[in-house]
């Protein structure tokens, strides 16, 4: 009896031993269940999925992961499976996550691609700079060993060592240094010694993450740590500092081009001919909309399509301003208030009908890929690339300008007429010509602003209503008729907003500013550079 | 004898004329007249003309099944122009002149403050169908957006709980509804144990352009090893150039998301969203939503507007449902007379977009589910989390002083919008 009992109970160990150890015996995990767990609502569940896929160490893992990252891994709603996707004309050209085998296409709604948030997105980037460490494109290795700064990890950090083992590249080093220090600044059982060294080696870093770091331990036990870091952490911030005024002046000078751009074309029709030209704001979205118009018409030119609109621009926007002049405003020189009142209502007309060609919703303009993101000289301190090129371009704008009214037949004409009307006719300008040529060069200077300013903000019937009158404040502050005038007012409002709005806010600096240009015009005027002669006493 | 001929043919016109408009008086009594008023040209166009739209559309398919009460219904649009006085103006000539039974509009707060007095005087029936501040109830108006409670509030706690934010940047246009929204943000943050200093508040002036100095600040305070949070207020126009900015200055959403109430998939329509993936938005609604009353209703929105790129929004659906239980009151009171069907209108039920049912309560603000999603790079939203049940809108804020003892009932016996439920008044405090 009891011998039976004694087998009975080895066979159950037997086979509960036997239970334990099958799933052992089988690959570690299935990649069927693994993408099924993706599918769950819950992003817990998705986590874990990802988590198992990375350490399955099937070969398509990193693929699939990365396609989960890009909205490419779907859930198919009619077969209730998950498969890879590429979007095609309206819909979805199906393939198999495994083989990649063709399955088809199907309509848009009829596969989602499988949501991550940022956490999972996050997490998918962690688990791929892991792989970027030993990437053979020492940029790439860098970029990882910096995004794995802070990071805790015993994992990542061992993986960490091991690459600076062999690592050639000076830059990449110094990068896996820092992270290596900075992980030593928060192990509480790393020796004293060593977190002095790691104290010492971060101390010029600019890393907000090092800051973090260091900050952690102002409240070390040990004095000559905190000494140590207090001083390292003072460097960092006089440094930061610096870096923080260039900032502020590049910001400055970067509203100071879109000022000059918005009111450069105006400077010419308002402060050469002294036409009061509201519509001034809708030449501009005339540009803006040409750069749309252009980008629907070389759908796959987004890189260079802008140096098309730049010229098309100007064409359209001086063609609309040639006509305006000679059928409105050549019948009002001499009355200001009829003309502001009768431009007033062709800029009406005008964004009316935008509304009605393009419809009231705002049209997308794609930047081109050199002009996105920054020049990231240091992790405080960058410029982006669009205000870059928008700089260059309104001093480009500036000077071509000049040139023209300073080099050629049609500059000179332009100059005698609006010095004076009476003389200049009489050695033999047409004057009716030369207005109508200026006023189309003003506003097709307008029209080139558009593009640019395209770039920045809406394209929408609005556009031009948020710039006509900064573009008024920049040449009546500059001084009426003189475009130096409107180079420096431009500069210096743009910088002086810039310096007041950390201080004050948006809303305050702008009033700032305003009531500060009052108060000068009530001084001066005629602005920073009156125009001198007999044509100004008028 | 040539004056005389025209004065003749004046008189011809103007009875001509006469006799159209009494024809026209005639068919009025056999329709049902739905008033239009929503921005068709300036600032607000660009959201409001969709809405006009979507009525149109709706009653449209209403006439399809055959009207209402076995009348027609007759839409009258008008265009207040994005002009805040005029709007009172176009609501008393639809009341007034034209006699209209229903009117959907409104979309900026002070167009809605506007035509307040006016409906109220007039006693007209008006359906707002955005996202507003709250502090606000009245007998003649349906609020069929979000009250704060409905958007903000829910926003805030899964920037919290699911997130682990613990730094806030309240950014918002300089306005009633950010300022309102922020003043009850701020209060909330602060009852959850968020400290002064972890609070950025940031106002910018309508259609802000240059977003250089505020992004690089947000930055700043970003990097300070807390997580930080952007909750944005900013309206409309100005969001485009603010997400160009983030993307440009690389603000990643992984490191400091932006949770955003007033950019939808109409506002993204107009950006590259490439750099943006990520960042969230709340709302009762999204396009993305994988419903069979969604999917019928976006098939209908594509055919109505005959562009199959056209998206769908969260007003658009607050106008769906707004425009569902109107026609479900008027039938259960079996009248268009305002009081009986503002009467019938609460408790009436109608199926959301996003799955469940949506209730009319007695403050006359809905309880409908809260989502929020995160923006993807073809410009529409995934859902990352939802509020398990419906959230019953709450017209005066709990975090604000002024309005925490305030409630508003339109049943009897209370029948009041803003009742002090510790002194029993009625009106007993207004808000602010």
């Amino acid at each position: 009896m009891l011998r039976v009992f004694a087998l009975a109970l080895a066979l159950l160990c037997l086979t509960s031993v036997a239970q334990a150890e099958a799933p052992a015996t089988e690959p570690t995990t299935n990649i069927e269940d693994v993408l099924q767990q993706l599918r769950s609502r819950s992003f817990d569940d998705k986590a874990a999925g990802i988590d198992a896929l990375a350490h399955s160490g099937h070969p398509r893992a990193d693929a699939l992961l990365k396609a989960l990252q890009e909205r490419r891994l779907l859930q198919d709603r009619a077969n209730d499976r998950i498969v890879l996707g590429e979007r095609a004309d309206g819909g979805w050209q199906l393939y198999d996550p495994l083989s990649e085998a063709d399955l088809g296409t199907v309509e848009s709604r009829a596969a989602a691609p499988i949501t991550i948030n940022n956490r999972l997105r996050r997490q998918i980037q962690n688990l791929q700079a892991v792989v970027g460490l030993n990437n053979p494109d020492a940029t790439l290795r860098r970029a990882a060993a910096i995004s794995l700064i802070g990071t805790k990890d015993p994992d990542l950090l061992s993986a960490l060592r091991e690459r600076r083992a062999q690592e050639e590249n000076a830059s990449v080093a110094t990068a896996i240094d820092t992270t290596l220090n900075t992980a030593a600044l928060y192990s509480e059982d790393s020796d004293l010694s060593v977190r002095l060294n790691a104290i010492e080696a971060l101390s010029g870093s600019l890393e907000p993450t090092v800051r973090n770091a260091l900050r952690s331990r102002l409240d070390s036990d040990a004095p000559s740590e905190r000494k140590a870091v207090e001083a390292a952490l003072q460097r960092i911030d006089a440094r930061t500092s610096r870096y923080q005024t260039a900032d502020t002046l590049f910001f400055g000078l970067s509203l100071g081009s879109v000022l000059l751009l918005a009111a450069i074309g105006l400077a010419i029709t308002f402060g050469v001919m002294g036409v009061i030209n509201m519509a001034h704001g809708e030449l501009i979205m005339l540009g803006a909309y040409t750069t749309f118009v252009v980008q629907q018409i070389f759908p796959q030119g987004h890189e260079w399509s802008l140096l098309i609109a730049i010229p098309a621009a100007f064409l359209i926007s001086g063609f609309v301003g040639v006509l305006i002049e000679r059928f409105v405003i050549r019948y009002l020189y001499g009355r200001p208030l009829e003309t502001l009142l009768a431009t007033f209502g062709i800029s009406l007309i005008l964004q009316q009908a935008v509304r009605v060609i393009f419809s009231p919703l705002n049209r997308s303009v794609v930047t081109p890929e050199w002009m996105s993101g920054a020049w990231q000289i240091n992790p405080v301190f960058s410029l982006t690339f669009n205000r870059l090129y928008i700089i260059a371009f309104a001093l480009a704008v500036f000077l071509g300008l000049l040139l023209v009214l300073k080099k050629t037949r049609l500059g000179l004409q332009v100059r005698a007429v609006s010095q004076n009307r009476q003389t200049a006719r009489g050695l033999g300008i047409r004057s009716d010509r030369i207005n109508a040529l200026t006023f189309g060069l003003g506003s097709g200077i307008a029209g080139v602003a558009g593009v640019a300013l395209a770039q920045l903000t809406n394209v929408g019937p609005n556009l031009g209503q948020a710039y006509i009158i900064d573009s008024f404040m920049v040449v009546v502050f500059g001084g009426v008729g003189n475009l130096w005038g409107t180079l420096t007012a431009a500069f210096s409002l743009g910088i002086a907003n810039k310096l007041l709005e950390p201080v004050s806010g948006a809303v305050l600096a702008k009033i700032f500013v305003l009531v500060f240009i009052i108060l000068f015009i009530q001084r001066k005027p005629r602005g920073l550079f009156p125009q001198r002669g007999r044509a100004a006493e008028e | 004898m040539i004056m005389k001929k025209r004065w003749q043919r004046l008189a011809q016109a103007g009875i001509a004329a006469g006799a159209l408009s009494l024809s026209t008086l005639a068919n009025a009594a056999d329709t049902i007249k739905v008033g239009v008023l929503h921005s068709l040209s300036g600032t607000m166009a660009i959201s409001e003309s969709t809405l006009k739209d979507t009525v149109l559309m709706l009653v449209e398919e209403q006439n399809k099944k055959g009207g209402l009460l076995g009348k027609k219904l007759e839409p009258v649009v008008v265009d207040p122009a994005s002009n805040w006085p005029l709007f009172a103006e176009k609501a008393r000539e639809l009341i007034s002149k034209e006699k209209v039974d229903v009117i959907f509009g409104c979309w900026t707060s002070v167009s809605r403050k506007s035509v307040l007095p006016v409906v109220e005087e007039l006693n007209g029936l008006l359906f707002y169908p955005v996202q507003y501040e709250g502090e606000e109830s009245s007998r003649n108006v349906f609020y069929t957006g979000a009250a704060p409670n409905q958007q903000a509030i829910p926003a805030v706690d899964y920037l919290i709980d699911d997130l682990g934010a613990e730094r806030f940047v309240l950014a918002g246009t300089d306005y009633v509804y950010p300022r309102t929204t922020n003043k009850i943000l701020e209060a909330y943050l602060k009852s959850k144990g968020v400290a002064d200093e972890d609070i950025m508040i940031n106002y910018t002036p309508f259609g802000h352009s240059d977003w250089q100095s505020i992004v690089s600040r947000i930055k700043e305070f970003g990097s300070q090893g807390k997580k930080t949070a952007v909750v944005s207020t900013i309206n409309g126009d100005a969001n485009v150039p603010f997400y160009k900015e983030l993307g440009n200055q690389g603000i990643d959403a992984a490191d400091i998301p932006v949770v955003a109430f007033s950019v939808g998939e109409q506002e993204l329509s107009g950006v590259d969203t490439g750099p943006l993936v990520g960042h969230l938005a709340a709302w009762n609604y999204f396009q993305s939503v994988y419903t069979d009353e969604n999917n019928s209703f976006i098939q209908q929105w594509h055919d109505y507007i005959g562009d199959d790129q056209r998206v769908t929004n969260d007003p658009m659906e607050a106008t769906y449902i707004g425009f569902n239980m109107w026609a479900k009151a008027v039938e259960k009171a079996k009248s268009t007379d305002t009081d009986k069907v503002a009467d019938a209108m609460i408790g009436i039920t109608t199926a959301n977009l996003t799955g469940g049912t949506a209730v009319m309560n007695k403050n006359h603000h809905l309880s409908k589910p809260v989502l929020i999603g995160e923006i993807q790079d073809d410009g529409q939203f995934a859902v990352v989390w939802r509020t398990d049940g419906l959230v019953a809108g709450d017209a005066w804020s709990d975090f604000l002083p002024g309005s925490k003892d305030l409630i508003a009932d339109w049943t009897k016996p209370v029948n009041c919008g803003n009742y002090n439920s510790k002194t029993k008044t009625c009106g007993g405090q207004a808000a602010q």
